[in-house]
């Protein structure tokens, strides 16, 4: 069958995309160091913690001895550090406060990107999308066989991809708010105040390993075309018989 | 009419029929996708697609391929340059690139402030105790001896000492603040003392000083303060906390209260202050925090 190549993802979008995974990694990474300096945070139902950040055995888990093996005797020496992770705030501060500059700058490049590409289309939910989105869900947990029509992304992905820049954008707000809690004291104060800023800005970061772990997961689910879109920019389809006229840009086709 | 007439309307009107019903078809099929655009995301938001000329199989493979080499290519190498990059960055000559960083902060963050800007104050009985660090206050203490010395005022002849009363004489300010520690955690506190803008009135630093180190009576903690941020009119010389006199372990018999900077900077236990235009060396900054730590 004839293909078509498809031009997915302009070059910015896929260089701001890539740059953001290790950005976002070092910015958890370095906050959860933080965080350890005053690890108070955890799921609590009627006064009942069902979970706290983070439960013992995350830092058991190096000390682990099974009948005379211990985990760190067959582990790289850098994993030794793992183990004081508590007592890092320093170093957490340090790389927090150097590294929040690329990560804002890198998703404000991204943001004005999508909105003077015209890319915004793409990824912008209008009403209807939530339905869908749901459609989509009950078709990737298997329950329902269609899915129903799309773009380049499905209602589901729209809303995620929407989303998580609404979450960069609100994990800057509520970041400057415990920053600066002085001298932006009337954004502390809209947020709650000081310590439901820094409550906001930890759940935020729970919602991006939440998403991150989704949409690894259906990368993981997809093809693999899929997944090199991203790097490449290009997708093979198959050509359809029935291309509409309209839909095809000429000026912007792809260039093969 | 005749036969032939007949037989040749005949064909006519099948032949208009079948018109029709193609039409009819036609409408129908344009009905349905309209009926499918109107419920894709995509068409609502005029959303294009990108699409080549059809190409073989052999042709889309060979192109795709071409592409995915340079891509990756590229790709890892940028990937390679990142970590190490990252690793180079983390060498623990390379610390000063964070400090930089660090000071970047501080220049933008002083750009910006401003005496007016204020924390917000509390309501007095939400004030409560947390106690942490005892850095600088382990050694021997007589509280009855203590003098806080001054170093570098203007027109200061000779060594300069002052007893608690010499600021208690100062204007009397309370404030109710969240005491923020650089760890995470706040408490509401209740300060009493004075203004340190009040202070460095009467014992003023030569003009355009730039900096104040303060430090306990053993030296064992010090911190280094920018000139605006204690003046500020939330930074107070405190000796009373939540009503009473400050007791050892929070510093007595006094030390700096403030709503513009964390914990660590607001020493127990003053020995000395002094007007410099030297950064000052500060306890938590030589372990890699933060020296500004402002808010």
């Amino acid at each position: 069958m004839a293909k078509q190549l498809e031009k997915k993802h302009p070059l910015a979008i896929r260089w701001l995309h890539w740059i953001s995974f290790p950005l976002l990694t070092l910015m958890i990474w370095s906050g959860i160091l933080i965080y350890w300096a005053n690890a108070i945070y955890g799921v609590k139902i009627f006064g009942y913690e069902l979970f706290h950040f983070f439960p013992a055995w995350f830092y058991e888990i190096y000390k682990i001895d099974f009948w005379g093996f211990k985990i760190p005797d067959y582990l790289p020496a850098w994993s030794y550090e793992w183990s004081s992770i508590p007592f890092r705030l320093a170093e957490g501060l340090q790389l927090h406060f150097f590294f929040m500059w690329f990560f804002a700058v890198n998703g404000l490049i991204y943001v004005l990107y999508l909105i003077f590409s015209g890319e915004w289309r793409s990824i912008l939910p209008v009403p209807g999308s939530l339905k869908r989105a749901a459609l989509v869900t009950l078709h990737d947990l298997h329950v329902v066989k269609k899915l129903p029509a799309q773009g380049k992304y499905n209602d589901a992905q729209r809303i995620a991809y929407t989303g998580v820049i609404l979450m960069g954008a609100a994990s800057v707000i509520t970041g400057l708010a415990i920053y600066k809690p002085l001298q932006l004291a009337w954004l502390t104060w809209l947020l709650g105040g000081y310590e439901w800023a820094r409550w906001e800005h930890f759940w935020l970061m729970i919602l991006f390993v939440l998403f991150f772990v989704v949409h690894v997961a259906q990368v993981a689910l997809a093809d693999w075309s899929n997944f090199r879109s991203m790097i490449t920019g290009y997708e093979a389809v198959d050509a359809k018989a029935k291309i509409p006229e309209s839909s095809l840009n000429e000026k912007q086709g792809a260039a093969v | 009419m005749s036969e032939q007439e007949k037989s040749g309307a005949k064909i006519e009107s099948e032949v208009l029929i079948e018109k029709v019903r193609e039409i009819e078809l036609a409408k129908a099929e344009n009905a349905e996708t309209k009926a499918t655009d109107k419920n894709n995301t995509s068409e609502i938001l005029n959303e294009r697609r990108q699409l080549s000329a059809p190409l073989s199989d052999d042709e889309a493979r060979k192109i795709m391929g071409r592409r995915s080499r340079r891509s990756f290519l590229i790709g890892g190498a940028a990937a390679i340059a990142g970590i190490f990059g990252y690793s180079w960055l983390r060498k623990p000559e390379n610390s000063w690139i964070f400090e930089r960083g660090f000071r970047f902060n501080e220049t933008l963050s002083q750009t910006t402030f401003e005496k007016t800007d204020l924390a917000p104050e509390f309501s007095p009985e939400l004030a409560s105790v947390r106690a942490n660090g005892d850095i600088g206050l382990t050694g021997e203490f007589d509280a009855a001896a203590w003098r806080l010395q001054i170093v570098g005022a203007a027109n200061q002849t000779g060594e300069l000492f002052l007893t608690l009363d010499d600021i208690k004489s100062l204007p009397r300010v309370e404030m109710t603040t969240e005491l923020k520690c650089i760890e995470g955690w706040s408490v509401i506190c209740n300060w009493t003392g004075a203004r340190f803008s009040d202070f460095a009135a009467k014992y003023a630093p030569p003009a355009n000083t730039k900096y104040v180190s303060l430090v306990t009576p053993d030296g064992g903690y010090y911190v280094g303060w920018d000139m605006p941020s204690i003046l500020h009119p939330q930074t107070l010389l405190a000796y009373e906390m939540n009503g009473a006199p400050l007791t050892a372990i929070h510093g007595a018999p006094l030390r700096l209260a403030t709503a513009t900077k964390y914990g660590i900077k607001q020493i127990k236990r003053i020995g000395r202050i002094e007007y410099t235009n030297e950064r000052p060396a500060d306890y938590w900054a030589e372990r890699g925090y933060d020296w500004y730590s402002g808010h």
